[in-house]
């Protein structure tokens, strides 16, 4: 069975249609990952399946139960890490999960264990009893996610799990998530604008642009459907005519999907070793200048790349606006 | 409805128990109604005709300053809201199956119990400053009723506004804006009888004067028991219609998001 099932939702905030048509399934045991940059929509999503957000149309099921007919019984069945902490600062980290326990109908000895067991989980024994104001970000993320496993939901909402944490504490809570899937029988759907944190937890992906999904598959299949290699080119001096050197490196051999972007070229070709002499041959003879050529394997990025006709790092700056 | 108050209850003890870690406001909700007892008692009292009767002007007051801290506790007690909005705490509760209803009565309900508490102060401090409580045992309970309703009537409306505006520097001079003039139309700080006939007309219909002249008539008449009950039982219908006021607004708050 299916853990969630959206179809078709579409929502509107004044002048922006935050989601427009987002269908997809997440299967019951798994990690699914929404991909997409800064206002893509994804939180849009996880609201509406979360049931903070009301969808103007389309439909919605989590664990088997509409998100706005019975709001109530999907609540029951969900733990939400939102994007932004939603920890009480006032309050200790034991406190903070005794109150959700209780607002979930749990009491006395049962609710004091599953505390306990949480605190141990996601390695806050120590700093249990300790205001939450001192915690540092990472400790607030970790609190953040066993608030949401209280109650023992099936299904786990991550909306952004990482953003805001240094390195350091990202790829500690990767392991964590990992290991979460695997011990609480989670399903879980994480949103991330992160490439690598999708590449790296999601068993299937989804790529959100502009309110709608756009791909949906396993990060190799996504991967695997893109042939061949990408060519980036730097160029020293453009002078504006970038749109002429697209033009050559098109007609040059087997060259596809050729985008400049400012000083860069990016094609992507069956085979980077022979395609980058012609390329660059063709480049020379029209009076560019090469600063740089590199080739790739494909990347998530370049699966975004691929199926928006768009930058995912110049998209991503352009959400945040 | 069993849950509703299940989780009222556990949404105020969160609330109470965070207020009791901040020494510094506990200091403040003791100390300034004491201030103002002693500042105003000491200042007015040569001014007899302002007593209205009362043994002195501090037995006057005291009702008065203890209304006048809970209404003023209550229009600030949207400050609480707009914090559990930044923090996402309101949106942590909203995703989990807690009483919608519950989220909005426990901050109205905390308002009351602080006012009750500092009303308690202040009758303190006023016996010590010679003040008699001329209604007895029910008189302190109509004070405790009246501070109570009061605080709640204005934590409804702070709540609700806070709700709308969702920003404290819009929250601090709109809880401006209302509460000194409230003040000033009502018998806080002078008898009714001394009011010009424009104040007292709209005094008439300020609930902050409701509660005064209640806490007024157990404190300093110790009598008058059927209007001050008609007080009070406005005071609760003006509570139930700004929880209502607040509660629409959360409904309008949860359309946004």
């Amino acid at each position: 069975m299916d853990a969630i099932v959206a179809e078709d939702l579409r929502k509107r905030y004044k002048d922006v249609q935050a989601l427009d048509g987002v269908s997809f399934a997440v299967r019951d045991g798994e990690v699914f990952g929404l991909l997409g940059p800064n206002g893509a929509g994804k939180s849009t999503t996880v609201r509406t399946l979360t049931t903070l957000t009301q969808p103007d149309s389309g439909r919605a099921l989590v664990a088997g139960e509409d998100v706005v007919r019975h709001p109530n019984r999907v609540r029951r069945t969900i733990g939400y890490v939102a994007q932004d902490s939603g920890v009480d600062w006032e309050a200790t980290g034991r406190e903070n999960l005794l109150l959700q326990g209780r607002i979930h109908g749990m009491a006395g000895a049962p609710l004091h264990r599953r505390v306990d067991e949480l605190l141990e989980l996601v390695g806050l024994r120590d700093a249990a009893d300790r205001i939450a104001r001192g915690y540092s970000g990472g400790m607030k993320r970790r609190l953040d996610i066993a608030i949401g496993l209280v109650h023992r939901p099936r299904v786990l909402f991550l909306d952004e799990p990482t953003t805001g944490l240094d390195p350091e504490a990202r790829v500690a809570m990767w392991v964590e998530v990992e290991r979460l899937a695997e011990q609480e029988n989670l399903t879980i759907l994480l949103t991330t604008h992160y490439l690598e944190e999708a590449d790296r937890l999601a068993e299937r992906v989804a790529i959100v642009s502009r309110g709608k999904v756009v791909v949906e598959g396993t990060p190799e299949e996504l991967k695997a459907g893109l042939r061949g290699e990408l060519v980036t080119v730097e160029l020293g001096d453009v002078d504006g005519r970038v749109e002429h050197a697209v033009e050559l490196v098109r007609s040059a051999a087997g060259a596809t999907e050729v985008a400049g972007d400012g000083q860069f070229l990016r094609a992507r070709v069956p085979n980077g070793a022979h395609a980058i002499p012609t390329i660059l041959g063709a480049l020379d003879s029209a009076g560019f200048a090469v600063s740089s050529v590199t080739t790739s394997r494909p990347s998530l990025d370049d699966v975004y790349l691929h199926y928006t006709g768009r930058d995912f790092a110049s998209e991503d700056e352009e959400g945040k606006q | 409805m069993k849950e509703v108050l299940r989780h009222t209850g556990w949404m105020v003890v969160r609330q109470a128990r965070n207020l009791m870690r901040e020494p510094i406001w506990i200091a403040m909700m003791v100390i300034q109604p004491m201030l103002w007892l002693v500042l105003y008692g000491q200042l007015f009292s040569k001014v007899t005709p302002l007593r209205a009767g009362a043994g002195s002007y501090v037995e006057f007051l005291t009702p008065g300053v203890v209304c006048m801290n809970a209404f003023f506790g209550g229009t600030w007690g949207g400050m609480a809201m707009i914090t559990d909005l930044d923090r996402h705490v309101v949106d942590r509760f909203l995703a989990a199956p807690a009483s919608r209803f519950a989220i909005v009565l426990s901050q109205v309900v905390r308002a009351g119990i602080t006012a009750i508490l500092q009303a308690l102060i202040l009758l303190l401090v006023g016996l010590a400053l010679g003040v008699r409580v001329h209604g007895g045992a029910l008189g302190w309970l109509i004070v405790f009723a009246a501070s109570a309703l009061l605080a709640m009537v204005f934590a409804g409306f702070s709540n609700g506004i806070a709700l709308l505006l969702r920003r404290e520097a819009s929250m601090i001079a709109t809880a401006n804006f209302v509460g000194l003039p409230l003040m000033f139309l009502s018998s806080i700080l002078v008898s009714v009888a001394l009011m010009p006939g424009w104040i007292r007309a709209i005094a008439r219909f300020n609930p902050v004067n409701w509660g005064t002249r209640a806490a007024r008539n157990a404190i300093v008449v110790g009598g008058s028991w059927g209007p001050t009950g008609l007080y009070l039982v406005f005071l609760a219908v003006a509570v139930a219609a700004t929880s209502l006021f607040a509660t629409w607004c959360f409904r309008a708050y949860q359309r946004s998001i």
